[in-house]
């Protein structure tokens, strides 16, 4: 079937640009703007997440040793509520929004119109590898676009997999996977495309701007970030670390953009805290959290290697109150706490991305604001509190993608609320109606008529015409008279 | 460079400080750019006189009008743009809210554009103020006058440990570009677009770049003669009425049927006249062109023996003027310069088609411009120009006019540029959208949570459909 020799075959800039005026083509020729088209194919990748989630939960369970439960729920059942939701929106999300017009254009109507942008690009990232490659697919094909996805290699059973199922369920003539690490990306990113969505690191984000620059590619940049926890006291600490020890650990292990990073607090809620984080983890993981079954793996030995890195820095080796336990040749490391890490150290300075949490302790919880604004605009930011004065100052002083009081991670289930970064954290956002929009053009149309002339809209320009644009810029009444006048004269 | 590090990091303080966050520091600062505006009225006139030649008119027309309007749109509505925007929380996380909330970028660099000098750079301004951000301003160095006037003003008007304007050529602007900025808007070509856009990426800057193209008219066949007038007058308005064809949205060429070229260059011909008189390098209601680079740049367009053949009207150049003729030309050739770059001047090619549905191909095979003018009273076709083209806008019957609609998104796509602004879109362009949801302690729900069993998972399989009565079948042990 010439299977074979595509395997073998090097995707190198000549293929990736053949492949991108193949889909162009089929792009202008106007077959992905249709709803049938495009709820077709929404539908069909429903269907493939239905029939084929024991494939699915397989692979994820290969690349990252995903608990049955975080694979089906986080990854497919996510997804099929997108697919689901803009299935029910879609004939709504394309009609074109009427808006008012001013008495500057009279007589005249207008609206805003979406469209498909052309052919897209998505980079998917290891950590999610199922759900942040088809989400912001889906996003793309509810737009109308032709879409390349380029799975993470780093995951590469679930990008083996979703090459094949999108092969099987999918438009092929519209919709394609291109598998590979650096060099098939780089070949990619010389492409021109009409929008590159990134999910992954901060470092690559740039390298996907610059490429998108050269051709003034728009770009959706989901990236990361420190995300911070902060724990007031007087709270119900139970409550509270049951929800940082789900959004850390039940989170892919920590291995999630979204994750709790690291905890601020006052040294007297710190021991407390301590106490609950631990009780809680052994009520979730059991005594020997190691072995757990219903903790991921650490994804590859180079992750695990920087891992221990932050672990063995002389700064914070004496720091660990709980955990620590490492096993190489498994890729596991235990749900580790650190207490009082000094602010220099590495593993307060990177993105964690993994089963380490610092707490970071202040003199007063005011002052975790200041810890917070002196590093990057995260992802996400945590609050733990039952202060309603905290609260209005935590969401005026504290720049995030989002922000979530009283909870961990669960902001990204609500389909109402956009998801994106800023700064270092991102650009762009999506999920719900938003991934529909990031990948559309919002096109202005003004609809004129051919009466209703202002003379002093034309020259010869005199004083007099300048009295009278004046006064109709201003939509004064007398302005309004004078431009019904020039209506008359025509 | 040290001087810029210097003033970036005293308008860092000054944002940190969270002067520039409360609506009455953001209403006064529109307020004063009103009164700047109101003040110097004169200079304004002067300045663009000098830098372009426009007439009063047109100045107040496009500058100051436009900046004045928006000043006062965002005036009345920066409150309830700067609320937070409530959004629905599905009933399984009750009780919960949720919330979209607009917060400034921080130190936004705006780069204002040699044609519209004054309100390129004031009207983004207004909206980066109303969001709340701390800005700089470099205006084009090849509108001196205007942008002498921006550095000398706006100090006295607006405050200046927030708003600062920075003069100087490409270098001072490579120079900016390598600091960070927390958003950069763009207003220029598309070259200078995608070097700003790549410096950008260093610093992970998002930016909105308002950049061009060939924005095209296409003259359907118009059964009322009156209509017809109309469509042409609008055309030569569309062209030459707004800084003399050097717009983004000026009109770069039209599309015509065969049999109608004749009756379209007569009356183009008509109304050039009227609106310019016999010469109209003397009416004083024509902008001249920018510079010699430019002028050189055009008269380059003409020099294709061909593209000099197609001439139908006009052609004269005055080089120590800086003047160009208004001038048709009529099919020059599809290969040439002139029918390959975006023309920015005074020139205005006619190409014929037998069908006018032929328009739409042609137009598909060039870049995205800006805009699309579409001069018909059919129906199907508009209908076909807006699902087969892409364009930033499509205006139906009339150019440049969408410029002034506050409603409409202004943007291009492609390489006509990324991202939008005017009215409430500038308020937006210029800030984040904060996701804030609130949860309360209690309830929990249990099924969150290892250790994992199956009743949590059929629990959260149901959860995921928001399927309640499903839960609370399976809460009361009634579903297998």
């Amino acid at each position: 079937m010439g299977s074979v020799e595509k395997q073998t075959e090097v995707f190198d800039s000549e293929a990736a640009s053949s492949m991108v005026k193949e889909l162009r083509d089929e792009f202008l020729s106007g077959k992905s703007r249709s709803y049938e088209w495009r709820v077709t194919q929404l539908k069909n990748i429903l269907k493939m997440s239905e029939d084929r989630e024991q494939d699915i939960v397989k692979a994820l369970h290969s690349d990252l040793a995903k608990p049955e439960l975080e694979s089906s729920i986080y990854e497919i059942s996510m997804l099929k509520n997108a697919c689901t939701l803009a299935i029910k929106k879609l004939k709504h999300w394309m009609k074109p929004e009427k808006v008012k017009t001013s008495l500057i254009s009279f007589p005249s109507s207008a609206e805003i119109v979406s469209e498909p942008l052309g052919v897209v690009l998505v980079i998917s990232p290891w950590n999610y590898p199922f759900l942040l490659s088809l989400d912001p697919v889906v996003g793309a094909i509810a737009a109308g676009n032709a879409v390349v996805l380029k799975p993470s290699e780093i995951a590469p059973a679930t990008s083996s997999l979703l090459a094949k199922l999108v092969g099987e369920y999918l438009d092929n003539s519209l919709i394609r996977v291109v598998e590979g690490a650096v060099a098939e990306t780089s070949a990619l990113l010389e492409q021109k495309w009409d929008k590159i969505c990134y999910t992954g690191n901060s470092r690559v984000g740039r390298i996907v701007m610059a490429a998108a620059a050269k051709h003034l590619t728009p770009v959706l940049l989901e990236l990361g970030g420190k995300c911070p926890a902060v724990v007031d006291s007087s709270i119900n600490l139970k409550v509270a670390a049951r929800r940082i020890v789900a959004g850390k650990w039940g989170c892919n292990n920590g291995q999630t953009c979204v994750a709790v990073d690291y905890i601020l607090t006052t040294k007297d809620v710190a021991l407390k805290l301590v106490d609950a984080l631990k009780h809680e983890l052994e009520g979730f993981y059991g005594k020997n959290q190691l072995e757990s079954k219903d903790l991921s793996c650490i994804v590859n030995s180079n992750h695990f290697a920087r891992l221990t890195k932050l672990l063995d820095e002389d700064k914070v080796s004496g720091k660990i109150v709980h955990g620590g336990e490492r096993d190489k040749a498994k890729l596991k490391i235990a749900p580790t706490i650190l207490l009082d890490v000094p602010q220099d150290s590495l593993i307060m300075n990177e993105e964690i991305f993994g089963p380490l949490l610092p707490i970071f302790t202040v003199e007063k919880v005011e002052s975790s604001f200041d810890v917070i604004n002196s590093g990057t605009k995260p992802l996400a930011a945590y609050l733990f509190t039952d202060n309603k004065k905290l609260k209005e100052q935590f969401v005026m002083a504290v720049s995030a993608g989002g922000l979530l009081i009283n909870d961990t991670v669960i902001h990204l289930a609500v389909d109402a609320l956009p998801f994106g970064g800023v700064q270092e954290s991102g650009m762009g956002s999506y999920h719900g109606k938003f991934s529909f929009d990031a990948f559309s053009h919002k096109k202005g149309v003004l609809y004129r008529s051919f009466a209703g002339d202002a003379p002093v809209r034309y020259p010869p320009y005199t004083n007099g015409k300048l009295t009278f644009m004046k006064a109709l810029m201003s939509g004064s009444i007398l302005g309004v008279l004078c431009a019904l006048i020039g209506l008359s004269k025509n | 460079m040290e001087e810029v590090e210097n003033s970036l990091g005293k308008l860092r303080q000054c944002f940190r400080s969270g002067r520039t966050r409360s609506v009455a520091w953001r209403k006064n600062q529109i307020r004063a750019v009103l009164k700047l505006i109101h003040d110097k009225e004169d200079a304004i006139f002067e300045a663009l006189q000098q830098d372009l030649g426009k007439h009063p008119v047109e100045t107040f027309r496009d500058e100051i009008g436009v900046v004045k309007k928006s000043a006062n749109y965002a005036l009345s509505n920066v409150k309830k743009w700067m609320a937070p925007k409530k959004q629905p929380v599905p009933l399984l996380f009750f009780p919960s809210k949720g919330e979209v909330l607009p917060e400034p970028y921080g130190v936004v660099l705006i780069f204002g554009s040699w044609n519209f000098p004054i309100s390129v750079a004031l009207d983004p301004l207004i909206g980066a103020i109303s969001a709340g951000n701390a800005v700089v301003i470099k205006p084009s160095e090849q509108a001196p006058a205007c942008a002498s006037f921006l550095a000398n003003i706006l100090p006295l008007y607006l405050d200046d440990s927030a708003i600062k304007v920075i003069l100087g050529g490409a270098n001072e602007s490579e120079q900016l570009l390598q600091h960070k900025w927390d958003k950069i808007f763009f207003t220029g070509s598309p070259r200078v677009a995608s070097q700003v856009m790549t410096a950008a990426a260093k610093h992970l800057t998002p930016v909105t770049l308002e950049l061009g193209g060939k924005c095209p008219a296409i003259l359907d066949s118009l059964s009322s003669p009156s209509d017809m007038k109309v469509a042409v007058k609008r055309i030569v308005g569309g062209k030459w009425g707004a800084c003399n064809g050097q717009a983004c949205i000026g009109i770069d060429y039209v599309l015509v049927e065969d049999k109608f070229k004749s009756t379209l260059i007569e009356i183009l011909q008509k109304y050039i006249k009227r609106f310019y008189g016999e010469n109209p390098r003397k009416s004083g209601s024509i902008s001249r062109i920018i510079n010699k680079n430019h002028f050189e740049r055009l008269q380059n367009l003409l020099k294709d023996p061909f593209v000099a053949d197609s001439i139908v009207h006009g052609g004269s150049l005055d080089e120590e003027a800086l003047y160009i003729e208004p001038t048709i030309l009529l099919n020059p050739p599809l290969n040439a310069d002139i029918m390959n770059e975006e023309i920015f001047g005074p020139l205005l090619p006619i190409i014929t088609v037998d069908n006018i549905r032929e328009s739409v191909d042609f137009i598909n095979s060039r870049p995205k411009p800006l805009a699309i003018y579409a001069f018909t009273k059919d129906e199907t076709f508009k209908r076909q120009i807006l699902a087969e083209t892409s364009s930033g806008s499509v205006t139906f019957n009339d150019a440049l006019v969408q410029f002034l609609c506050d409603t409409l998104p202004f943007g291009g796509v492609g390489q006509s540029g990324i991202g939008r602004y005017h009215g409430k879109y500038t308020f937006d362009t210029f800030s984040h959208e904060k996701t804030v949801m609130q949860r309360a302690f209690f309830p929990e729900l249990e099924p969150r949570y290892p250790p994992w069993n199956d009743f949590k998972l059929k629990f959260i399989r149901l959860a995921y459909d928001f399927d309640y009565l499903g839960i609370l079948l399976l809460m009361l042990n009634l579903k297998r």
